[in-house]
């Protein structure tokens, strides 16, 4: 891919781009109400290319004026000053044209400065349309190099945008120009990949539309993009980590709460208890790595006390893009009084799910659509799963009418189940047949031929992502078992602190502090491919890979390696693994694999779930589906930056 | 260690050219370990001036787990009082290195009136033990540094976490001279509230000979413990107030008791425990 040198004034690569601000349109439907529906919604069942692509022209005409430059000033105000909150502008097109550069910010009350795009935090949403071939030409302005990374695309590896792996990333002053076709269609998003600009906000949202009709209804909808900002630098939180790893701590349990826990348990159970974690040397408490105690959490870059806002007629399909763009924190999501339906997540659509409240993984995707009943205001409340902050937003009928906030849940603590010695009961998942799906035969393909992988990785994509039109390549059947995985030997040491003696199945539960909340809260058994998949062969090879760490040394790994000092995990091309993840640890990790979908093992058979980040539950062992049809060197990591970077990273090779 | 002599006439030579021998020998263990290390962040700091035109492979990796870090934390800097009679007292310590190789610091003591009366400095070079989660080996040089004639020391021990998140470090320690020591610390963070934490700590000494020069008896020579509570304003500077108990035993105590010092030495003590 060629290098421009980005120039005074100018870029070889002119976009053909349109700029939407959010806020702005709101503040025209504020003024119109009456013209304001049929500004931001085309009636769904009449919409077609046509009808969407007016929308978005008058979505211009709210902003053009401004653009970025004007745009700039708006982010630049203090934001607990901003009573009208924002968010990022919305960049829509095949061709768009981003500048990393540092921007003065201020989430807290005290100036910071950010890593922004465009002069946005979080960065502008890009809409594209699948099927089109999108370039993005992205100028470091930075005096540091960058990269970004295009999450959950199937694109080329060279467009993938990992520094060391996709390419040598875009040094100060260069202009990197990707440019790849867009072969899928959903929610995603984009971060940097170099060290930890995505914690100083180098993040943004991306719609991609789908080429053929969308089969999910919904007259207006909102990218909702969560993360976590702090004003520490991150180097030095990570240097904070390692020197301490509970520095971040403020709610471990202490003297009152042994004499609470005595009220209610009794003495000689407390005690016990207290003797059980502290022979392990883990802390129940040790729920995220950093909290509250130095993040705020933003919405669409603003902080719970600026309310970023949404407006809803009544009765509207209000569809609810939730990204988790976070460095580090794990949300817990609800909107009390409006259930959600949750129609699609990581950019693939699924049986529609009505639920109160779903945990949001750091780098996953939910799209939901609510319909509120009246004109009354709704909070979106998403509290970290530590319990010690929360993100928020109105969904509104009218400017300045609010909801309340809801007080924040009980903190969770972790349990025997957690530390992987099984649950309560003695049952093993290991004792049970691995997955319900496998009592289902596999279809067996009727035509035989070769995997139609492409070598330069251009082109097609063989196994595409599923949807109501999709072909699926005729392949040849896989036959027998699969070549089941290297046992994995893990000793307690250094670099492992626990080995999960029971691993267990956790699909179906909510997660640590959402059990018998009163609330239906989603599960990943919850999630059914509202498509079949695509790639129909039954795995003809198994990879155990052990999630470990040593919590005391902030050490993060895969098999106990970091890392520097592992062998890449090398994929043929063509070939379909199943990939069996346990947890050793006491935390949850999001697991991202780049440039292949992780198809989830949850029981739905050939209506497994197509993800690209997959949230392991602390004692889990759970299995996912991989067609390595794009050849390349692809990152394969925990999405949780600070244990990316402490070594939870492995280079997957497909060839 | 702890003594109340001072001023004694040197009966010990310090052996200057072994305390360089060991000193080289550490530094240069040190920088081994961490060679690794320092090359990884010199190839990046190349290949960021011409990232133009290298390859990926030539590149720095996507993630940089074997970084070097480093951490100075005085956990006492305290006067301590009986009344009449007050002193200064430090201990900390500091570490650089990678998660598997660190170059260790350690330094205790007691001043008065601006002397230092007691005191040692270490450096380790620190590696995690195999198979253990939390217990770190350290093998280095001591250098008593006072006012006293001093001596150095070849220094073998282990640091970690013992169960029930009790800290514990045993040191062995060896001279020329056929002399050999120990020293035991322990302590254990207390939360009382999530900021108010009480730390329980202790120090014993031992030696196989008598040192007259520093006032140190053969056997178990003193014990140092003391309770301390402090208060985290922020993890890294935390004031406290405590209580101090220090005594010498056997032969180092009837040293300190010729001397005019105090076998049995309850203080009052304040202080800050600071780290970056
Ligand atoms: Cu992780």
């Amino acid at each position: 891919m060629p290098r421009t040198k980005f120039g005074v004034g100018g870029c070889e690569h002119k976009p053909a781009l349109t700029l939407v601000a959010q806020s702005r349109l709101e503040v025209r439907l504020t003024s119109f109400d009456t013209i304001s529906d049929g500004l931001l919604s085309a009636s769904r069942g009449s919409r077609d290319r046509v009808s969407r692509g007016i929308t978005r022209r008058r979505f211009v005409q709210g902003v053009l004026a401004g653009g970025v430059i004007a745009s700039l000033d708006l982010s630049r105000l203090p934001a607990l000053a901003q009573k009208t909150a924002s968010g990022p502008p919305l960049l829509s097109g095949n061709s768009f044209d981003l500048v990393v550069e540092q921007t003065p910010v201020n989430f807290t009350g005290r100036p910071s400065v950010a890593t922004a795009v465009n002069g946005f935090v979080p960065g502008p949403i890009l809409r594209m349309r699948e099927g089109d071939t999108v370039t993005i030409s992205v100028a470091n302005h930075l005096p540091v190099d960058t990269s970004i990374h295009w999450h959950g695309f199937r694109i080329p590896s060279d467009m993938d945008g990992v520094p060391g792996l996709s390419f040598a990333g875009i040094a100060r002053n260069e202009t990197f120009v990707y440019r790849f076709p867009v072969k899928q269609h959903g929610t995603y998003w984009y971060h940097s990949h170099s060290r930890f600009q995505e914690q100083t906000g180098l993040y943004g949202g991306i719609i991609i539309d789908p080429q053929v009709e969308d089969p999910i209804e919904y007259d207006r909808e909102y990218v909702i993009l969560l993360s976590d900002w702090t004003d520490e630098d991150p180097e030095a939180v990570f240097s904070n980590l390692k020197q301490q790893s509970d520095y971040y701590n403020y709610h471990q349990r202490t003297v009152g709460t042994f004499f609470s826990d005595v009220r209610k348990e009794g003495l000689r159970a407390t005690i016990s208890d207290r003797l059980m974690w502290g022979r392990m040397n883990m802390n129940p408490t040790d729920i995220l790595d950093v909290s509250g105690a130095t993040y705020t959490y933003l919405i669409n870059g603003q902080p719970p006390a600026a309310n970023w806002t949404a407006l809803f007629q009544p009765r509207e399909r209000v569809r609810l893009r939730f990204i988790n763009g976070s460095s580090m924190t794990i949300f817990d999501v609800r909107i009390p009084g409006l259930p959600m339906t949750v129609v699609q997540t990581d950019g693939n659509d699924i049986e529609p799910v009505i639920v109160d409240e779903f945990r949001i993984s750091v780098a996953e995707t939910y799209d939901v659509i609510v319909q509120p009943p009246d004109a009354s205001a709704f909070t979106i409340f998403a509290q970290s799963e530590d319990r010690t902050g929360y993100a928020r937003a109105t969904l509104t009928p009218r400017r300045g009418l609010t909801a309340p906030v809801p007080p924040m849940d009980p903190r969770p603590l972790l349990t025997m189940v957690d530390m992987g010695l099984g649950n309560m009961s003695g049952m093993a998942m290991g004792d049970r047949p691995r997955m319900k799906m496998e009592a289902k035969p596999p279809s067996t393909p009727s035509a035989v031929g070769t995997v139609n992988a492409r070598r330069d990785g251009y082109g097609e994509v063989p196994f595409p992502q599923p949807s109501p039109n999709t072909t699926r390549p005729s392949v040849p059947a896989i036959a027998g078992k699969p070549t089941p995985p290297k046992p994995i030997t893990l000793r307690e040491g250094p670099q492992v602190d626990n080995v999960a003696m029971r691993p267990t199945e956790r699909l179906a539960e909510p997660g640590n502090g959402l059990d018998d909340n009163g609330r239906r809260v989603l599960t990943y058994a919850d999630l059914r491919a509202r498509y079949r998949g695509t790639d129909l062969r039954p795995p003809n090879r198994e990879i155990e890979l052990h999630l470990t760490g040593n919590m005391e040394r902030f050490i993060w790994g895969f098999n106990g390696e970091k890392f520097s000092s592992a062998e890449p995990i090398r994929l043929k091309l063509g070939e379909r693994v199943r990939i069996i993840l346990v947890n050793d640890t006491m935390m949850e990790h999001p697991i991202h694999l780049h440039g292949l979908w992780s198809e989830l093992e949850n029981g739905n058979g050939e209506w497994r779930p197509y993800k690209h980040t997959i949230n392991v539950k602390p004692g889990e062992r759970l299995s996912y589906l991989v067609s390595a049809d794009t050849p390349g060197k692809w990152a394969y990591h925990c999405h949780l930056l600070y244990h990316m970077e402490a070594g939870m990273f492995r280079t997957v090779i497909v060839s | 260690m702890r003594t109340t002599t001072a001023g004694r006439e040197s009966t010990a030579e310090f052996d200057s050219a072994s305390a360089s021998a060991l000193m080289l020998i550490l530094v240069l263990v040190g920088l081994i370990a961490l060679a690794p290390s320092v090359t990884n962040a010199q190839s990046t700091a190349t290949t960021t001036q011409n990232s133009g035109v290298t390859s990926p492979e030539e590149e720095e990796p996507p993630v940089m787990d074997n970084q070097i870090f480093g951490h100075i934390l005085f956990d006492q800097l305290e006067g301590r009082t009986n009344g009449p009679d007050n002193e200064f007292r430090w201990d900390g310590e500091g570490w650089i290195g990678t998660d598997m190789n660190k170059l260790w610091f350690k330094s205790e003591g007691f001043a008065e009136h601006g002397v230092a009366t007691d005191g040692d400095t270490e450096a380790l070079y620190d590696r995690p033990i195999p198979y253990l989660r939390y217990f770190d080996f350290q093998a280095g040089v001591r250098y008593d540094l006072d006012s006293n004639p001093g001596m150095t020391w070849g220094a073998v021990g282990i640091e970690g976490l013992a169960p029930y998140f009790f800290e514990f470090a045993p040191t062995f320690y060896f001279s020329d001279r056929g002399r050999f020591a120990g020293k035991v610390t322990g302590w254990y963070d207390l939360l009382l509230t999530n900021r108010l934490i009480m730390q329980p700590e202790f120090e014993v000494n031992f030696y196989n000979t008598n040192d007259p020069s520093r006032g140190i008896g053969s056997g178990l020579s003193d014990l140092d413990t003391g309770v301390r509570i402090r208060y985290e304003i922020s993890r890294k500077f935390a004031p406290y107030i405590g209580f101090a108990y220090t005594q010498t035993f056997g032969e180092t105590a009837r040293f300190t008791r010729e001397e005019g010092g105090i076998v049995n030495d309850p203080r009052f003590i304040f202080g800050t425990r600071v780290w970056y």
